[in-house]
């Protein structure tokens, strides 16, 4: 079975972020997506149990080779960059077309995986275009895959809605999109890393993906973003209420009747 | 004749979730009509809820194919609808069916989506919208292009102002019907599993959550406790969740569930700046925390500087006396 998850390059989860003439800055390195963690594991897992290959997919300027690294030293077979100054500035939805452009050319997939959302986008988009652009069976929000048959080509997940878990069947080829629940993703191990420093990663352009100019890019994105900047601060400093634990109830009780939040 | 604006209706097992409501109401701050899409099977009585709640005009489908939310069928007849009447603005809940039908539904009309909005007005016809990004760690103005459309937004649960019913308004309801066969639908839903009892971290207008300092699973009791006195929800942090004593789907923070409730109750929390990512938006944040040093209490509005384990069930037992249970 052929797996391939697509992944990011941000931000790690403990940077500030602060914004400075316009452009966003931040004060630590960048990390594969945390939510990408999950997918990368998954599709190494699926991988060891049913055979086949491991791909791992980014979209991304030459910097985002190290998170693909972190890929290699997890255990993907092989990866691959999407890279070029024509996708600069492409939204969710011009991302998932040259996702699933490179999904299609690299055939013969039977699932294709996807963290839950990037966290400095957090759009959440990306995994759903790719399926409907692909007409895979959409599995996002996958927080368990209970069976694959990998000669039917049938698979069977668990997926967290609000209300719950949802169990739902599909065919193959599908789209998964991971939470965190689903696994415990591995550290790299010492081979890994070594695999990972050698690893050759595969650069593709839009020219190789028979990408569409009107399609890609800023100019080939439906969707803006003009300005950027932080929130408003909270206002107030914290009111430290003391006494005794009874003491403490009655007045904190006091104030969040009069503040009308209970 | 439909209207410009669309609002997508999500309903689960019946009832209209709540995320849905507050997109009828920040439809109706844009101006003009609303028309609701209502899909599901044996809905066809929830049509008037979403007219006193601000549709004008509910186009419903009532089919079973529909009865549970499933990208394939929704997607399908949400397009198609749009192309036959071609609105110019549709806003859903950014819950997981918003979201998936959205994103769906953009690739469909070959437009785009401004996902998770917490702001969101109409300028000239053209969307202009607010988005958090870095996990609320910055904000982003976002619209569309000149020419592209249709503007497809969905809204953050809790970001906007959920209705009050007005009975007395008027609307139209007209049937459509499903667009996808059975037999034409790859994804089946089998069962569900759902915990009793649960209230939605999102939809929740109360949290209490808890986090390293409740030492273990059955640290959560007194946690859950004051949730249920208050009819709230139980959060907790990434620690806690990591430790293996509250599974996963109670977790609040960058990977977790980002929430807004009016209160939020931090127990035994330290507040890391993932944490604080996923509930900064909270109206009240309360603090019970030994250490007065930890950075929660930069961020509440009350703090408590001592014992969880005595102060969390001394706030229970008040909020039974106060509120009569």
């Amino acid at each position: 079975m052929n797996v391939v998850v697509c992944v990011k390059q941000t931000p790690d989860s403990a940077a500030k972020i602060a914004v400075e003439g316009g452009k966003v800055t931040w004060d630590a390195g960048l990390v594969l997506n945390p939510w990408d963690e999950y997918a990368v594991e998954e599709a190494i897992r699926l991988k060891e149990k049913h055979g086949g290959k491991a791909t791992a997919l980014c979209l991304g300027p030459e910097s985002a080779k190290e998170a693909l690294k972190t890929c290699v030293a997890m255990g993907c077979d092989e990866a691959i960059l999407v890279t070029d100054s024509a996708l600069e500035g492409s939204d969710a939805l011009a991302t998932a077309y040259v996702l699933a452009q490179a999904i299609q050319k690299l055939g013969a997939v039977d699932v294709a995986l996807f963290g839950k959302q990037a966290i400095d986008g957090d759009t959440g988009l990306v995994p759903i275009a790719v399926a409907r652009r692909l007409g895979w069976a959409p599995l996002t929000y996958t927080v368990q895959i209970s069976e694959i048959d990998a000669g039917a080509k049938t698979i069977k997940v668990q997926r967290l809605l609000e209300q719950g878990k949802q169990v739902v069947t599909a065919k193959l080829p599908a789209v998964i999109g991971t939470v965190k629940e689903l696994n415990e993703p591995r550290y790299p191990s010492f081979m890994g890393i070594r695999k990972a420093a050698k690893a050759n990663i595969v650069i593709w352009s839009a020219a190789d993906l028979g990408l569409e100019a009107a399609r890609i890019g800023a100019a080939g994105s439906a969707t803006r973003w003009p300005g950027i900047y932080p929130p408003p601060a909270r206002e107030g400093t914290v009111e430290l209420i003391d006494g005794s634990p009874e003491e403490v109830a009655a007045k904190l009780a006091d104030k969040l009747i009069a503040e009308k939040v209970i | 004749m439909t209207n410009n604006t669309w609002v997508f209706i999500e309903q689960f097992k019946g009832s209209v979730a709540q995320a849905s409501l507050e997109a009828l109401g920040a439809a109706r701050t844009l101006g003009g009509g609303v028309t609701a899409l209502l899909f599901g099977q044996g809905v066809a009585g929830l049509a008037a809820t979403v007219i006193a709640h601000g549709a004008d005009e509910v186009l419903v489908a009532d089919d079973a194919t529909l009865a549970d939310f499933r990208v394939e069928p929704y997607a399908a007849l949400a397009a198609k609808l749009a192309r036959e009447h071609g609105p110019a603005v549709l806003l859903a809940g950014a819950t997981t069916a918003g979201r998936d039908l959205f994103g769906a539904l953009a690739v469909d009309l070959g437009t785009g989506c401004l996902a998770d909005v917490i702001g969101l007005k109409l300028v000239d016809g053209l969307v202009q919208a607010v988005k958090p990004v870095y996990a609320g760690k910055l904000l982003s103005d976002v619209s569309f292009a000149a020419g592209r459309g249709p503007q497809l937004v969905t809204l953050r649960p809790r970001a906007f102002a959920k209705p009050d019913a007005d009975a007395a308004r008027t609307g139209t309801v007209t049937p459509v019907a499903a667009a996808l066969a059975e037999d034409a639908i790859g994804v089946k839903v089998v069962d569900y599993v759902i915990e009793q009892g649960q209230v939605s971290l999102t939809e929740a207008k109360i949290i209490v959550s808890g986090g390293r300092g409740v030492g273990g699973a059955e640290g959560f009791a007194p946690i859950r406790d004051l949730a249920q006195t208050l009819g709230g929800a139980m959060g907790a942090s990434r620690a806690a969740v990591d430790a293996g004593w509250i599974p996963y789907a109670h977790q609040v923070g960058q990977t977790g569930k980002t929430v807004a409730p009016d209160l939020y109750i931090a127990a035994g929390i330290s507040g890391s700046i993932q944490h604080q990512a996923g509930m900064r938006s909270s109206k009240v944040i309360v603090a019970v925390n030994k250490d007065a040093e930890a950075p929660i209490f930069k961020l509440a509005r009350y703090g408590v500087v001592g014992d969880l384990f005595k102060i969390v069930p001394a706030l229970t037992a008040e909020f039974k006396k106060r509120l009569g249970k």
